[in-house]
């Protein structure tokens, strides 16, 4: 160790090399981790495919997962709860969201408030579907649902309506069971 | 002297049109087969399906790709050599077949010898016809006008000089074992022991001879998609490359089904005799397998270290083995 006189002994690291590659001994190495490789891949041939058919299975989703909005209704009354107030289109980044108010008329309630959405249209191709009409929203009355298989062949068919919104959508996302 | 031309059984024509159009037939209908079961199994080697969509477990893929290819222009560089172009996947599929004929599928049944011809100097045809398949290779790079293609055809040239002795060295051995050239003979000679017992480094090295041979993982050089863009094929398009892609297969047969013959005895196997032929097929098989299985896992390998392998340790060790396997036959 004296070759390092600045170097207190404990700071000398000698290096491990491996054995020299090449000759007789390389290439029975090399045979040996061919072998080894042979059973890694034989291994994973045992275990079997991870891969998720997607068409036909769906990768669940957390409970949390944005996905489509969905408007909502009073459970016991059927009224909706949306009052056309119009916060959740101040809040939305893109600009996606149009409401337009109408007041309600005593014996034909359309929702709980004084007034209700008589056009609520959200604009999907433009959503970045961050939340925040979610969070906007004093009613809860829109929140974003679990599903996300939403392309289509034309951009005016991504312009969903209030009924359309209001309606349980077709197919239900899997839910993961975990979640959070 | 050795009867180099001789046939040592004759069969009427027909009889001999009928075999070759059955072999023909056979083979052919495993090569689509082939193509699907190795895309499947690399896939489950990976964690993948593999092809699974096109007939039930995606069975009729192959039927999809032979009509794409067929459906795409056989087009031709601008500075390619026209003949030349063209001939380059012609040769190795005339080699391929040529090269089934000698597989033998079982012994002289009701007169009636189930494999295509049985020279006696069946594995030395066995070289000369398969190097011919080389040429398609090295015209397919050089006609196509392309430095890629040209790369790969020299990296197949460098490739060929390095296994192709060790090669004949390995199966070397086994002919001494079995004091004949003819692969019926050799078969013959296996009724006690199969040769893979005391010929294991003759068939090692046949085997790693094989992967080169075919142009397989790890010895894949002339084709080396990642660097190469596909080698000698890259200006291919089309049922040309198809064929390209065929004879790989084609090859892959063949060199599994001599291994088999030499070193797994051929269509020996426990059952009545109308089996053999099955036997044959489930050896050959169980090779493909451990192809499939070999390219699934290795890398491959470098230029120069494909050299350094074949010159200085399968060339000696198949050098030694052939001696000590003389020395050895002659002492008992």
């Amino acid at each position: 160790m004296t070759e390092f006189p600045y170097l207190k002994d404990q700071d000398v690291v000698e290096v491990q090399r491996g054995p020299e590659p090449g000759g007789a001994a390389g290439a029975y190495r090399a045979f040996g981790e061919t072998l080894r490789g042979l059973k890694t891949t034989m291994a994973r041939l045992i275990e079997g495919p991870l891969t998720i058919q997607y068409p036909e299975e769906k990768t669940p989703v957390y409970p949390r997962f944005r996905g489509r909005h969905k408007l909502h209704r009073f459970e016991d009354t059927g009224l909706e709860k949306c009052v056309g107030c119009s916060l959740c289109a101040a809040a939305c980044p893109s600009d996606c969201i149009r409401v337009v108010a109408a007041e309600n008329v005593p014996g034909e309630r359309v929702s709980a408030g004084e007034r209700f959405a008589a056009v609520y249209e959200i604009n999907l191709s433009r959503c970045i579907f961050c939340g925040y009409c979610e969070i906007a929203c004093p009613f809860d009355a829109i929140t974003m649902g679990h599903d996300y298989e939403m392309a289509d062949y034309d951009r005016a068919d991504l312009i969903f309506t209030k009924e359309m919104l209001l309606a349980e959508p077709l197919e239900r996302a899997p839910l993961k069971a975990g979640g959070e | 002297m050795i009867p180099l031309a001789d046939t040592s059984f004759v069969e009427a024509t027909w009889v001999m049109i009928v075999k070759s159009l059955v072999i023909f037939g056979v083979v052919f209908a495993i090569l689509p087969l082939m193509t699907v079961l190795e895309r499947k199994l690399i896939g489950r080697f990976q964690h993948r399906y593999g092809p699974n969509r096109v007939g039930p477990f995606g069975i009729l893929q192959p039927l999809a790709d032979v009509g794409k290819l067929l459906g795409k222009e056989a087009f031709r560089p601008a500075n390619a050599l026209p003949t030349l172009f063209v001939l380059g996947p012609l040769l190795p599929v005339l080699s391929g077949v040529l090269a089934l004929a000698i597989i033998p599928w079982g012994d002289v049944q009701h007169g009636v010898g189930l494999y295509g011809i049985d020279v006696p100097i069946g594995i030395l045809y066995f070289f000369a016809v398969g190097s011919i398949a080389f040429y398609g290779v090295l015209l397919g790079g050089w006609a196509s006008g392309s430095k890629y293609s040209l790369l790969g055809a020299m990296r197949g040239a460098a490739q060929l000089i390095s296994y192709e002795v060790s090669m004949g060295l390995a199966l070397l051995g086994a002919i001494i074992m079995g004091g004949s050239l003819s692969l019926v003979d050799i078969v013959h000679a296996q009724g006690a022991v199969w040769f893979v017992v005391p010929q294991l480094v003759g068939f090692l090295i046949f085997m790693l001879a094989g992967f080169a041979e075919t142009n397989r993982t790890p010895f894949d050089m002339p084709e080396a998609d990642a660097e190469l863009v596909q080698g000698f094929m890259t200006e291919y398009g089309g049922m040309r490359f198809g064929s390209f892609l065929l004879v790989e297969y084609m090859e892959i047969i063949v060199v599994c089904g001599i291994a088999a013959a030499v070193f797994l005895g051929g269509w020996m196997g426990p059952g009545p005799s109308f089996l053999d032929p099955i036997w044959m097929l489930a050896k050959m098989l169980g090779l493909v397998l451990l192809f499939i299985w070999v390219r699934a896992t290795l890398p491959r390998l470098r230029y120069d270290q494909l050299m350094s392998l074949g010159w200085k340790i399968l060339l000696p060790l198949a050098t030694l083995n052939v001696l000590v396997t003389a020395v050895l036959v002659v002492v008992t």
